[in-house]
């Protein structure tokens, strides 16, 4: 079953090209066409409806210790406003999904998970809870916008205070709705993603579209965004299959703490994810063999042209790291196109 | 939409001007450089390759995705449009100006749709 967004009618009204994803009704892009959707969120704001994210709460005495087990991070010491990255794996070290954890107090977490995931994490989530915690999938009690780009501060700023550090957020108001606003995002801009309730979606994306700056953005410029700013993606970059040591999300594993995964994928393979970027004449997508001479190293994850960087870029899992600058070719349909190993992300905001 | 009255069109989205009885240009039409969004990169055939009808002959990449292009008629590439190698947002800027090859010794144009035709193929597609 698909489902609409409470802002399907908005996207539609904008001339949005609806596509199903992950079972939610969303446009992949609106007609002024992903690229000039991209730019707006490098050079100035974009917005976009990503309500069909998953929420889900962990709360009571036990809750920083079940979410310390189950997911890969360590959230001891996660300050209440504060926000951080973490894995969830299986037994094996595959990844069940990656997610992002709200400190909203002492017992109290918010986490936001991938749509595609959301019904099998919280199965796999009540499968191993354990102590006091009541866990509650809360994704249809809120909508998400994600406001992203170099002017997004500005644009939010008329409406409310805004949280001031990458990865921390504030409770507050916009139109005196109850929403949460966290610096987050998911296209290597700076940029703010706002909770709401369901019935006050329409009214703030309506609001935050009356400033002529903000570029409605879909889904292919989310994609194309996260790409050139390297930001992996569950079913791409890691997988069931894919550790998150394996993928490079070493910072959001601490093996130095007891969790679900650890042992299993502290023995496992030396697979790494690099960066190629394309120097002869194509675009490498995903499932794309990645050769170094005759030897076949691997296959690419994600590829597609970079708006900003005007150029194709890869990502890809090979057997081993490859130092940057190490030439490389990728067959695509067919044909041979040569790369070279190029350090990740391809792109990153200044400052 | 666009689709002008002069030119021929094949369902699958290739438009054909011919230029003479047996040379034509091919291009793709409004409808599709629209359906496929920005295009960022063209994969133009060899010139003096044979283009055979309903085949692939070469293939366009939008942000989104690769796209086959099919040779609308039976003929031999005698010429590409090198100016889309390093401009393929010329195909949305002017579809029809922007044609991707030229064919010589041409034949089996018979099936190609008019505009109008060609119309109500796309009025299906877009149900």
């Amino acid at each position: 079953m698909t489902s609409k967004t409470p802002l399907y009618e908005e996207h539609v009204a904008l001339g949005g090209r609806i596509v199903d994803f992950a079972g939610y009704f969303l446009p992949v892009q609106y007609p002024t066409g992903v690229i000039k959707e991209h730019m707006a969120v490098r050079e100035g704001v974009g917005l976009f409806d990503v309500s069909h994210m998953g929420e889900v709460t962990f709360r009571g005495k036990d809750a920083l210790a079940n979410i310390n087990y189950i997911f890969t991070n360590d959230y001891t010491n996660l300050k209440n406003g504060r926000v951080r990255y973490g894995v969830m794996c299986y037994e094996d070290g595959g990844c069940v999904d990656d997610l992002i954890v709200y400190r909203m107090g002492e017992d109290d977490f918010f986490v936001v998970v991938n749509a595609s995931n959301r019904h099998k994490d919280v199965a796999w989530i009540k499968e191993h809870l354990f102590g006091e915690v009541e866990f509650a999938d809360v994704s249809d009690d809120y909508a998400q916008l994600a406001l992203q780009g170099p002017l997004s501060g500005e644009v939010l700023g008329k409406y409310t205070e805004l949280p001031k550090k990458y990865y921390s957020f504030i409770r507050t108001q916009i139109l005196g709705k109850d929403v949460i606003v966290s610096q987050t995002g998911y296209t290597g801009e700076y940029g703010f993603e706002i909770y709401c309730r369901p019935e006050d979606a329409v009214e703030l994306w309506r609001e935050l579209l009356k400033d002529e700056r903000v570029v409605p953005c879909g889904l292919g410029a989310r994609d194309t965004l996260r790409l050139e700013a390297a930001m992996p993606l569950y079913g791409h970059e890691m997988d069931e299959t894919v550790s998150p040591l394996e993928t490079g999300l070493d910072f959001g594993v601490k093996l130095n703490k007891d969790f679900i995964g650890r042992d299993a994928m502290m023995a496992r393979t030396n697979r790494h994810r690099i960066g190629i970027q394309i120097t002869g004449r194509g675009i490498a997508r995903e499932h794309c063999d990645v050769w170094l001479g005759e030897k076949l190293i691997g296959h690419t994850t994600s590829g597609t042209h970079c708006p900003y960087l005007k150029g194709a870029y890869a990502m890809a899992l090979t057997d081993e790291a490859y130092e940057p600058g190490t030439e490389v070719t990728v067959d695509v349909r067919g044909r041979k196109i040569e790369g070279k190993v190029t350090p990740l992300p391809f792109y990153k905001r200044e400052g | 939409m666009n689709t002008p009255k002069e030119l021929k069109y094949a369902k699958t989205h290739e438009w054909v001007r011919f230029t003479s009885e047996t040379e034509c240009e091919v291009g793709l039409s409004d409808f599709a450089q629209d359906a496929l969004g920005d295009l960022v990169f063209v994969n133009l055939p060899e010139v003096d390759a044979e283009a055979v009808k309903d085949e692939t002959i070469c293939d366009v990449e939008s942000v989104k995705a690769v796209s086959d292009v099919y040779a609308p008629v039976n003929g031999t590439v005698s010429e590409v449009n090198e100016e889309l190698l390093d401009s393929p947002e010329l195909i949305n800027n002017d579809p029809y100006g922007a044609w991707l090859f030229r064919l010589k010794d041409v034949s089996g144009a018979e099936d190609l749709l008019d505009a109008e035709a060609y119309e109500k193929v796309c009025a299906e597609e877009e149900h």
